[in-house]
């Protein structure tokens, strides 16, 4: 029996087809002869293939105790039989396959995107065996520790760190950076990634569900099926539903002893198009979400998105690209040129956050560094060929009188320095003065971390889409975080904030009858996305932050936030839609039915109608396409 | 306890999902059990002395549904 239920279920197309020839042969010999018993066999070849996987199903559905849709039918069908309706039967079991069979058609269409996504997971490694030859090994198989080899071009199989060699690696699945970036020993790499270019050779941290990648994709398969409350009403309902059209059924018959008529209310009062309209409206909405590289943790999310009044955000990596460049080179004295060699040369030696924004300008020679002391609070003193240089804030440079008192214009030159310094913080810059210990040399960099390109336009599309309120909270100065959200149209800015309080301030808001969604990406964040009603976490954030948010904007996109709101919004109205042209339905039948004007199969015909109406319904969510910027970058 | 992962082919209804559960929920030491409609997976975790994979595997077949794929995890 399970062998035929397997062939039965693999083969449902073929099926259809079969009946679908047969009902039309015999539509055919009944308008062709003036008998009707070979039409009447072959209608009733037809139920009884129709019928057979059905039951079959109903079957195994109440041994699990459940009375499913598949028992109403079966049994409609077998009272069909026995009131001699056999083309009745027939067109119910062809009706109700071919609309499994669509219904099919339409999910593997809707799945694909998480197809493409599993798909993209690296299936096997080269693994570096203890006689130093590779060997290729199905990527499950990896132990933790164990050393793999990436050549040009493949992808990286594991999570793991780099111990030989070096490249260019592509991350863009994991960050949504499209730039490769240069890993070297010690660094860091990610299954999924791209090896474009170079040789090496990675201990594995992490394989397969356990990478970076593989929470990525389970939470993508997990968020597909979570339940909202639309979900949840039906799953409900339809339980007791079935249930309760067949008592109406049996009591009706009994009461009015027309068999008929309890059959066609079995018939009838299957719920097919409730049943489908809800997930496939979850499918195709955050289907459509993955595509573009929103990733929802579950429909329920997007009824709590789409009521937000309030979005505040992270600045540093959220607002801004979260890699401060230099922004603003003064020289007051000295070659420009030779200036940033010095500077370059001894930056490489520092660990300080804002020396990779100096470290990326271009050099002409590479000096050599032989002395490099630490003064806290205050920065470098270093040593290039026998001179002192300084590398620091203001207050180093105070500490080394002679840097201003050179050639007798200390005043004029303290003035003109301090004035600088002033007008450059006034712009959002972070300060760094160089400076040769003797006075030869002096200059002042700016570094400043830029807005993305795209931060102004998305926080008008939400303010477009009814967001009523937008707050940028951070760590840094109210300098700076004025500065930047000078340029955006932001309501409140809360400055000056460690983590916690961007948590608490989070709850306040909470306590005081917003609803509150918080956009962020770092390990910082985490306590604040934690408390937010919907915490949104940029793709390029930390795991933690992608672990605790309930949306995630995987390219790190953010005008794709308002496209997720949109999303959103559509996607629950649709659900909402769904069921009441589902309702709808069965209630006109019904009041059909009694009234006299519908039969079993013209009820049966408009009952797939409208699950076919539903599915295409909730097809519509699939063609939403996002802001021009987004299609552009998508190309 | 292991943490098990049942790959199926084509699950259509949802009144699927509810009976493959109650069929994984029937065998002795499963816990978490969620089935994935989209994805079309079915997740749970094992405890040892407990029914085995092989077993709710074969009460999932019986049902009429192919299970593609098994992958197992000690945890």
């Amino acid at each position: 029996m399970k062998k035929i239920q397997l062939f039965l279920t693999s083969h449902r197309t073929a099926l259809v087809i079969i009946l679908t020839v047969l009902i039309a042969l015999a539509e055919f010999l009944h308008w062709l002869l003036p008998v009707s018993l070979p039409s009447e066999l072959l209608m009733l070849v037809a139920g009884i293939i129709g019928v057979l996987p059905i039951a079959l199903t109903a079957i195994s559905s109440l041994q699990m105790k459940l009375v499913s849709i598949d028992v109403l039918v079966s049994l409609a069908v077998i009272g069909a039989f026995i009131i001699r309706e056999f083309d009745e039967a027939a067109i119910v079991t062809w009706l109700f396959l071919l609309g499994d069979v669509l219904e099919n058609l339409t999910l593997t269409k809707t799945r694909s995107a998480v197809k493409e996504l599993t798909q993209m997971a690296p299936q096997t490694a080269l693994v570096v065996t203890k006689d130093g030859k590779t060997k290729e090994v199905d990527v499950d198989l990896v132990d933790e520790g164990a050393i793999v080899q990436v050549k040009t071009g493949s992808q990286v199989p594991v999570d793991g760190v780099v111990i030989g060699g070096e490249g260019l690696v592509n991350e863009s699945t994991i960050t949504g950076e499209s730039q490769p970036t240069q890993k070297k020993i010690g660094g860091k790499v990610y299954a999924g990634t791209l090896l474009e270019n170079g040789l090496v050779t990675v201990r594995t941290t992490a394989v397969s569900e356990d990478t970076t990648f593989g929470k990525i994709i389970e939470l993508v398969e997990e968020s597909q099926d979570s339940k909202m409350k639309a979900q949840r009403f039906l799953d409900r309902f339809s339980t007791y539903y079935t249930p309760f059209v067949l008592v109406a059924a049996l009591l009706v018959g009994l009461i009015s002893r027309n068999l008929r008529l309890a059959i066609t209310i079995m018939v009838l009062g299957c719920p097919g198009a409730l049943v489908i309209g809800v997930p496939v409206s979850t499918v195709a909405g955050i289907g459509n979400g993955a595509r573009r590289g929103i990733l929802f943790k579950g429909s329920d999310v997007m009824d709590r998105l789409r009521r937000v009044d309030t979005i505040a955000f992270d600045k540093t990596g959220t607002l801004t690209v979260g890699h401060p460049q230099v922004e603003e080179i003064h020289v007051l004295r000295g070659q420009r040129q030779d200036i940033l060699d010095h500077l370059v040369a001894i930056e490489h030696q520092s660990n300080h956050p804002l020396a990779t924004a100096i470290t990326s300008l271009p050099t002409v020679t590479n000096p050599l560094v032989t002395g490099l002391d630490v003064l806290n609070g205050q920065g470098l003193e270093a040593t290039i060929e026998g001179q002192t240089y300084l590398v620091g804030n203001r207050r180093l440079i105070a500490s080394f009188p002679k840097v201003l008192s050179r050639a007798g214009q200390s005043q004029e030159d303290r003035e003109r320095l301090d004035h600088l310094v002033e007008e450059m913080a006034g712009r959002g810059n972070s300060i760094v003065i160089f400076a040769r210990a003797d006075g030869e040399e002096l200059a002042v960099l700016g570094i400043r971390d830029l807005l993305r390109p795209d931060a102004a336009q998305a926080l008008k599309e939400l303010k477009k889409q009814g967001v009523r309120r937008l707050v940028m909270l951070t760590g840094d100065t109210k300098q700076t975080a004025k500065q930047i959200a000078s340029e955006l149209p932001i309501d409140e800015v809360k400055s000056g904030l460690l983590p916690q309080d961007k948590a608490a301030y989070i709850e306040a808001q909470k306590q005081a009858g917003h609803r509150i969604a918080f956009v962020g990406d770092g390990i910082n964040d985490s306590i604040a996305l934690s408390k937010a009603d919907v915490a949104i976490a940029m793709g390029s954030g930390t795991d933690v932050a992608l672990d605790v948010s309930d949306v995630v904007l995987v390219r790190s996109n953010l005008l794709n936030l308002s496209n997720a709101l949109h999303l959103a919004k559509r996607t629950v109205m649709t659900m909402w839609e769904n069921i009441g042209i589902a309702l709808l339905t069965v209630l006109l039948l019904f009041i059909g039915l009694f009234a006299g004007y519908i039969e079993m199969a013209s009820g049966m015909l408009i009952h797939e109608l409208s699950i076919l109406i539903v599915i295409f319904n909730a097809m519509r969510l699939l063609v939403i396409r996002g802001r021009k910027k987004e299609s552009q970058s998508e190309n | 306890m292991k943490k098990v992962v049942l790959t199926l082919g084509g699950l259509t209804c949802p009144s699927c999902l509810t009976k493959i559960k109650k069929s994984v929920e029937a065998v002795n030491g499963t816990g978490d059990i969620r089935v994935l409609f989209n994805s079309g997976k079915v997740k749970f975790t094992l405890a040892q002395g407990g029914g085995t994979v092989e077993e709710i595997r074969s009460n999932i077949e019986k049902m009429g549904y192919q299970v593609e794929g098994t992958r197992e995890k000690e945890i």
